[in-house]
């Protein structure tokens, strides 16, 4: 910029300049979030729709894709395996989201009146938020095994009770495979239940008190409705988890991956077997087609329903 | 000595070729991590370096996990390995995606190697020529733990009656009947399959597979073997699936009186706080035996030509040399694929080898399309009977069929 006092120069005003000060920004603000956005579909778009069109090729890494139409998704949807898969990760998100998000208001609900050790009882519940899945599945299941080393089963037969087969049955595997997960996820859902739980403003609580409302009308009238964006928030966040696992089922059945007889494999799993064990990368790409479409189709109905009525 | 003396006279020969060129080449040799096994190339490739200063082998490793998909991707990229492992059942792959290319006669003659090497060297043929060239073999064996066997009195089993005696005789259970220490283990997952298909479907008079490469247990020999199996858990109660988590660490425990497992375990097994023998895989009652034999084999990459592919034949020539195989047994602990240098008197007499070595003799490649998926077939035919109480029979039709639709995916 010319000082105040210089004289104006005769030459013709560049582009740059004539543009005012607002519009000056907007451009910067583009050329900066140009490069997320590039790099955004790069990295992210592209593949994302490559993937659509690997879902109707027979790639298997090996030879070039040859187009076959929607013969992928015939074979899948007629595979009992992949029904299965279907009906164990939707499971995983049925069980898993809502059990783990009421386990963990409870404990946010109350300790946050705790105040004798608060902050070393909340880090004890984050802990194993902050543990790597794989180190954490391995330990879980050395607990489900049977006896002499499993430590539930050694516990429950000191107690004359029958041993149970936990991860080599097929009804128990799955249950057996979400209580860690659910346990990992707690420490997360409880720090944000407590932040969003301090946020309400304590005027409210003293208005409603005053007013003579008990425990429970306040639990239902104020506390849950006002903490509506932090529930919306950890819904979404924890179903796309569950609808993702992966981690914790692999590292406890490695031996038989989402196995007993498929009895824990989610979605997430077959795909990698699809793709990483046999090569079947077109019909990879299909099961992740669907699993995309199931992500997109929850999130977006999870937020019509909890959405905010105006 | 004679095929030695015409593989020097071969390698005198190329090298006679490589000396046009004055320039150093570097290729590249590319195999999946494993301490043992990098230590050893390393050891060759010095001593090859050192004959042929004018070549220079680069060695590349991977996790096995991704080994598969490296290779494969540097071929997308173009810029394959000239020598590269390969396990004997992803030939198929290899070649259908044009990754390894066929020996040439000129410089490995054939019928040298079906002279030199155990016959299931043929796995790596597919048409007239062959596609790589084994190091090592492995070969699987009962290994049993002394310290139990003696606690019972009893001797290693030569037999499947004495097997199922000594397994009954070491299982030891607690008050509710619960199994505390194994008399065998059991887990498909691991060898086991290998055992039921190549062995026990064999004993029992049938054959896992016809001449053609389909499936061909779904019999009453399939059956009667699958049975055997599955008897060890519900009739015997000597094992049971998933006892340890897995049937070697029981066995490294402690806690299982025998286990059937491969060459390649002997490392692990190694540091057993106890005694620990090994024998063949028991005979049948006519004391008919079978075994089942796999093995990593060394291709040349599709991409190699001129110079690097004299060079990496000189070195495919080398690793697949008995100086090589020596090495390799010591380093590695694995068998050498050339009969005469793995039958020596020496090592028939070692008592670990000897019953590895004695397998070979008889036994038996599965030519697998997707090792995996067909190996998760035999694991669900085991669990469809053990958990969910479907017939022998049933399961194993289901097995068959499941492994047949594999097989027909993989021709295609």
């Amino acid at each position: 910029m010319a000082s105040v006092n210089a004289v104006p120069q005769a030459r013709p005003v560049r582009f740059w300049d004539r543009l005012n000060i607002g519009t000056k920004r907007v451009i910067w603000a583009w050329a900066f979030l140009a490069v997320p956005i590039a790099f955004y579909a790069g990295i992210r778009f592209y593949p994302t729709f490559q993937a659509f069109w690997l879902s109707m090729t027979d790639w298997d890494l090996l030879s070039p894709p040859r187009f076959i139409g929607f013969a992928n998704y015939q074979t899948m949807f007629a595979d009992p395996v992949f029904w299965k898969v279907f009906n164990n990760t939707f499971l995983y998100l049925i069980i898993g989201t809502p059990v783990s998000l009421a386990i963990s208001f409870l404990i946010a609900y109350y300790l946050d009146r705790v105040r004798f050790l608060h902050s070393f009882i909340r880090a004890l519940y984050f802990l194993p938020f902050l543990t790597t899945a794989a180190a954490m599945g391995w330990v879980w299941r050395w607990f489900y095994q049977p006896v002499p080393i499993g430590v539930i089963n050694g516990f429950l037969s000191t107690l004359g009770i029958a041993q149970q087969p936990f991860l080599r049955s097929v009804d128990q595997a799955l249950i057996s495979i979400l209580i860690p997960a659910i346990w990992a996820g707690l420490g997360f859902q409880i720090i944000i239940f407590m932040a969003g739980l301090r946020a309400i403003p304590g005027t409210f609580y003293e208005a409603a008190r005053i007013d003579g409302l008990g425990d429970w009308a306040i639990l239902r009238k104020i506390t849950v409705p006002l903490l509506k964006p932090t529930t919306v928030f950890l819904v979404v966040f924890s179903s796309i988890g569950f609808l993702r696992i992966f981690d914790q089922v692999y590292n406890m059945t490695s031996n038989d991956p989402g196995g007993p007889l498929n009895a824990t494999k989610p979605l997430v799993l077959m795909i990698y077997q699809t793709a990483f064990s046999s090569y079947q990368m077109g019909y990879a790409a299909a099961q992740t087609v669907v699993l995309f479409t199931i992500l997109l189709f929850v999130s977006l109905l999870q937020l019509y329903v909890l959405r905010e009525k105006k | 000595m004679l095929i030695k003396a015409k593989l020097a006279g071969l390698a005198a020969g190329v090298s006679l070729l490589a000396m046009g060129s004055a320039q150093a080449v570097e290729i590249e040799y590319w195999q999946y991590v494993f301490d043992s096994r990098v230590q050893a190339m390393d050891q060759l490739i010095a001593a090859f370096q050192e004959a042929n200063p004018d070549i220079t082998v680069k060695h590349t490793t991977f996790p096995y996990a991704d080994y598969q998909t490296r290779v494969v991707a540097a071929k997308v990229a173009g810029e394959g390995p000239d020598v590269v492992q390969l396990f004997y059942g992803w030939t198929d792959q290899f070649v259908k995606g044009g990754l390894i290319q066929p020996l040439d006669p000129e410089v490995f003659p054939y019928d040298a190697i079906e002279a030199d090497f155990f016959p299931i060297v043929s796995a790596m043929k597919r048409g007239d020529s062959y596609y790589g060239l084994p190091t090592a073999v492995r070969s699987l064996a009962l290994f049993y733990n002394k310290a139990l066997f003696a606690e019972a009195g009893l001797e290693a089993p030569t037999n499947l009656d004495e097997l199922l005696a000594a397994a009954e005789a070491t299982t030891k259970r607690d008050g509710g009947g619960n199994i505390i220490s194994a008399g065998i283990t059991m887990d498909m997952a691991g060898q086991d399959h290998h055992w039921w298909r190549e062995v026990l479907i064999r004993q029992n008079g049938g054959e896992p597979y016809d001449a053609e490469g389909n499936v061909a247990y779904d019999s009453e020999s399939g059956a009667a073997a699958l049975k055997f199996y599955t008897d060890l858990q519900t009739e015997q109660k000597v094992g049971q699936v998933g006892f340890m988590d897995e049937g070697q660490a029981a066995f490294r425990a402690g806690l299982a009186a025998m286990t059937i497992d491969g060459t390649f375990r002997l490392g692990a097994f190694e540091a057993n706080p106890f005694e620990w023998g090994v024998v063949e895989l028991p005979a049948d009652a006519n004391g008919m035996r079978s075994n089942y034999s796999s093995y990593f084999a060394n291709a040349i990459g599709a991409t190699a030509e001129g110079e690097e592919l004299v060079a990496a034949q000189k070195f495919l020539q080398y690793i697949s040399s008995p100086e090589a195989m020596e090495i390799w047994l010591d380093v590695v602990g694995e068998l050498p694929a050339r009969r005469d240098v793995a039958l020596t008197k020496a090592n028939l007499a070692d008592p670990i080898l000897g019953p590895f070595l004695k397998g070979l003799d008889y036994a038996h490649t599965t030519q697998f399309y997707d090792e995996a998926a067909q190996r998760q077939t035999a694991i669900d035919m085991v669990n469809r009977v053990l958990l969910e109480g479907q017939s022998i029979e049933d399961s194993i039709t289901a097995a068959a069929t499941a492994e047949q639709a594999i097989i027909d995916a993989g021709r295609q």
